[in-house]
This record gives C-alpha cells, structure tokens and sequence, in this order.
C-alpha cells in the first residue's frame, strides 16, 4: 500500500506557522521544489523562509530525504518517494 | 515631541513609550530576531522592523496597530534577471589574475533590507528600502508590493544593465562588512534621504560606493561624493568607492547634509553637491557611524565619536556626544549623564535619532541614553538591553 511523502522541520519554524505545529504534514511525492510548494499551499509563506527568491535553499537551511543531505540546493530535483520523509533542518552555522 | 522610540536590537524590537515625562520598554517584539532597523512611518502611524533573521532571510514586519500585532511583509525580492557582478575579498587564495579576466555574475538576493525611508505626504503609501546587495526598492502600496529601483541598480557604476547581458563598464562599488556574515561581500545602501520640498529629489548612500542623487523620481542617479576623501585610497578624490557610514539632512533646510564616514565628518551646505570633512581630531570628532541633524538649523548636528577604525569603540574608555552648530567650525563635547570610565560602546549608523530638543542613542553594549536638552546632559534608559542596531523616535 502505498504511503505519501511526510515532512518533518525544526520547531523554529511554527513559531511563523503555527498551523504546521502537532500535525503530520503528507503530501504527494515528487520534486523537493515540489513538496516544499505543497506545504507553502498550506502555510503561505512557508517557502520564503527556506528558499529565496529564485527558489534555491537559503544558505543556512538543510535539507536530507530519509538520511540523505539533499545536495542540489539551486533547483531541489531531488526526488521524495513514497514513504520518504522530507527533514528541514536549520544550520548551526546560520547563528 | 515623540512619544516614542523604537530600537532595532540583535534580539528584537524595543519600544518606549513616553508617559508623565518618563520613557518606559515595552515587552520585546519580535523576541530573539535580530531588527536591524526599526522605525515608525509618520504619515499613517504603521510601524516597521527589518528582521535579520539568522536562517530564514531577510523579512520586513509591519504593525498598523502601534504595535500589538505584527504581519510578515515578504513581496520585497529581488526581479527575475536581476545580477550584479560578485566581488571577491581578496582572502589568501584570492587569485588577482582571476577577477580582472572575466567578471563573475551572481543572482540577486535580498541579504539584508538594511534600511527604510518614508515618502512625502502627498505620496501615501510610498517606501524606500535600502538593501545589501545595493538594490533600492521603492512601494507606492505601504509595503505590499515593491519595485526594484532599475535605473540605479543598471548604473554604469555597477556595470550596466546585467538584465541585457553583460557588462558594459566597470563595476566601480565595493563591499561592506556588513555583508560578510551572509557569505558575500556586496554593497549595501544604508541611508536614503527624501527632500520634503520634492519628493523626486533623493539621496541614498552607499557602502561602499559614495552619495549618489536624482533629481527625477529615480529615473537617473549621479555621484555626489565631491569634497569626500578615501584617506586610505591610492586616489582619495575618485568618483566612486566612498565608505560613508550614514548620511542624513536637516529636513527644514534639506540642502544642509551631514556624513559620518570612515574618513571622517563631512557636510555640505549646496545639496551635496559638494562635501567638505569638518573633523576635528583634537576635539576627538572623526571617526564614528551615526550622524543626526537638527530639523530647524541646517549648521547643528550631533555626532558620537569613536577610536578610529582600527578600534571602533569609546575613545579612552569615555563616551561623549559632540554637537556643532557651525557647520562643523567647531565642536562641542558633551559628557554629562554618559560614562567616562571603562566604557567600551561604540554606536552604529541608525543608532543615534534626534526629534527637536530630544536625542537617543543606542549601544553594542546595550546602553540606551537619552537627552532632552540638545545633547548637552543624559541619562540613561536602560544598560543590558541587547546590542542596538538602530533607534528611531516615532
């Protein structure tokens, strides 16, 4: 049976969204870029604190599929199956 | 008088609200963000603070009920296309062959929104903002949408339209430390000066490019950094790479501008059309970041002196404020009310604000002061706040 996509962030993150906060985020696979809109679509703005304008990852957010680092950080065409989990980290080295 | 001041801190915004003559903090706003800037918007009472959010990016955050609630502003990007030409510190491993062969082009993003200007009152509804990498956005909507200011951002100064393609001139501005933590070292626009008797007449500074002019609503921009010198350049008169650390005019005589730069205090009394430096060393008036101008009397203005660029803190452990009304002939230090021993503060380029007879300052240290009669005697607001950024009254 298959099972969607989840995503899971660092809590600083529902302090701006707080709707995202004690829900399970699922969401249909695809694209990185792709998930990260699906989760905009519920949280508006969501994406304008991870991505910057041109949509690559801000310079101090990670993100990793499973246990993965996601490594194209310019257009996310990392792909998260079903059954993956989306991580959203934030650096140590953003302060 | 204010009733107000808001401080952009390392760990939020502070407010003070005057009542019964005395100045009180409200709960921090924004707790734990770093505000780089935080001013209110005179025409309509909304409140503003540039986030420098560690992770996130930079966001503006807007109050229209004086601050009990505050909204994301995120529509300020940088357009599609959008590039500048990337300049690299020269590190260890900087290759000198490298940079000069073939220039590198970078996607703009929005660093740091560093700085805010309101419009005049008959343009409800326009802001300025002031951002690292050197983009002015301009809103005509109170901050709903902004617009790139294209004609400055396409300057010859920077190489020409990038839009289009490459460059067709040299890239003549410089970096500013205070892009160093976003990993860049990009220009930044830190002041923006509307004239209130022509809101198509608008200085913006530039570190590190110099003062820079319309005179047309922003459809064409010329240098005005004559008169300015780069001491530490091998020719201190060129056009370009100027480092003032704030520029600001007396708004009831707006050809009166004032210039705190690396090189020293400048002013001009013609509009900027030429600075001449009014440091005077012996009186400790040099060095330093914030600069404020009386409203009435384009010749006053105030600034906190620090020990040189190399130390960028109190000089000998004492923190004064010098106040000219001259146009910098001469310099008057004041002591009273601020600490003359072991005092390490140094104030940054939005932290000092003056309304009528009443000024404020505000520390890395975290030291708030206050004076109520020009700068002549202070007391303080508060020692352990965080590291202030900017003060603003409103």
């Amino acid at each position: 049976m298959s099972r969607m996509p989840t995503v899971t962030m660092t809590r600083h993150l529902y302090r701006f969204f707080p709707l995202l906060e004690n829900c399970t985020i699922t969401v249909p696979a695809g694209s990185v870029a792709e998930v990260l809109r699906e989760v905009n679509a519920i949280a508006p703005g969501f994406t304008d604190y991870v991505l910057d304008e041109h949509g690559a990852l801000r310079r101090h957010v990670q993100l990793s599929i499973d246990d993965v680092v996601v490594l194209d950080r310019k257009t996310l065409t990392d792909r998260v199956p079903d059954h993956g989990t989306l991580y959203i980290f934030q650096s140590l080295s953003g302060g | 008088m204010a009733n107000m001041i808001l401080l952009g801190t390392r760990k939020g915004t502070v407010i003070f609200d005057r009542a019964n003559g005395a100045w009180r903090p409200r709960p921090i706003a924004h707790a734990g963000i770093p505000v780089c800037y935080a001013a209110r918007d005179p025409r309509d009472g909304t409140l503003w603070s540039s986030l420098d959010h560690g992770h996130w990016g930079p966001k503006l955050s807007r109050s229209r009920d004086g601050g009990a609630s505050w909204d994301d502003v995120l529509s300020l990007k940088y357009p599609q296309g959008a590039r500048y030409i990337v300049k690299v510190l020269p590190t260890p491993d900087f290759d000198p062959a490298a940079p000069t062969g073939k220039p590198e082009y970078a996607p703009a993003t929005v660093y740091k929104i560093w700085n805010l200007a309101f419009g005049s009152a008959g343009q409800p509804g326009r802001l300025y903002a002031g951002t690292i990498p050197g983009g002015l956005f301009a809103s005509d909507d109170g901050g709903d949408s902004w617009e790139l200011n294209r004609p400055l951002w396409n300057h010859e100064s920077r190489g020409g339209d990038l839009f289009a393609g490459d460059a067709t001139s040299e890239n003549r501005w410089m970096g500013t430390p205070a892009s160093i933590d976003y990993g860049v070292f990009e220009p930044g626009i830190h002041s923006i000066i509307v004239d209130p008797r022509d809101p198509d007449h608008i200085h913006v500074a530039v570190s590190t490019a110099g003062v820079i002019e319309t005179t047309d609503g922003g459809r064409s921009w010329h240098s005005r950094s004559r008169g300015m010198t780069n001491d530490y350049s091998p020719d201190p008169e060129a056009e370009w790479c100027h480092d003032p650390h704030f520029v600001t005019a007396c708004a009831g005589q707006p050809d009166h501008l004032w210039q705190q730069n690396h090189c020293g205090v400048f002013y001009s009394d013609d509009g900027a059309q030429h600075w001449r430096k009014v440091s005077v060393l012996e009186a400790g008036v040099h060095f330093g970041f914030p600069v404020a101008a009386d409203a009435q009397d384009g010749r006053t203005a105030w600034v906190v002196p620090a020990r040189s660029d190399m130390a960028r803190m109190a000089i000998g452990g004492s923190l004064f404020v010098a106040r000219t009304s001259d146009g910098g002939q001469s310099w008057q230090a004041f002591t009273n009310g601020l600490p003359q021993d072991n005092a390490y503060d140094i104030v940054l380029r939005h932290g000092l604000d003056v309304a009528g007879d009443t000024l404020c300052f505000g520390s890395t240290t975290g030291n708030v002061y206050l004076s109520e009669d020009r700068g002549e005697s202070w007391h303080c607001l508060g020692n352990n706040f965080p590291p202030v950024y900017s003060v603003r009254f409103g």
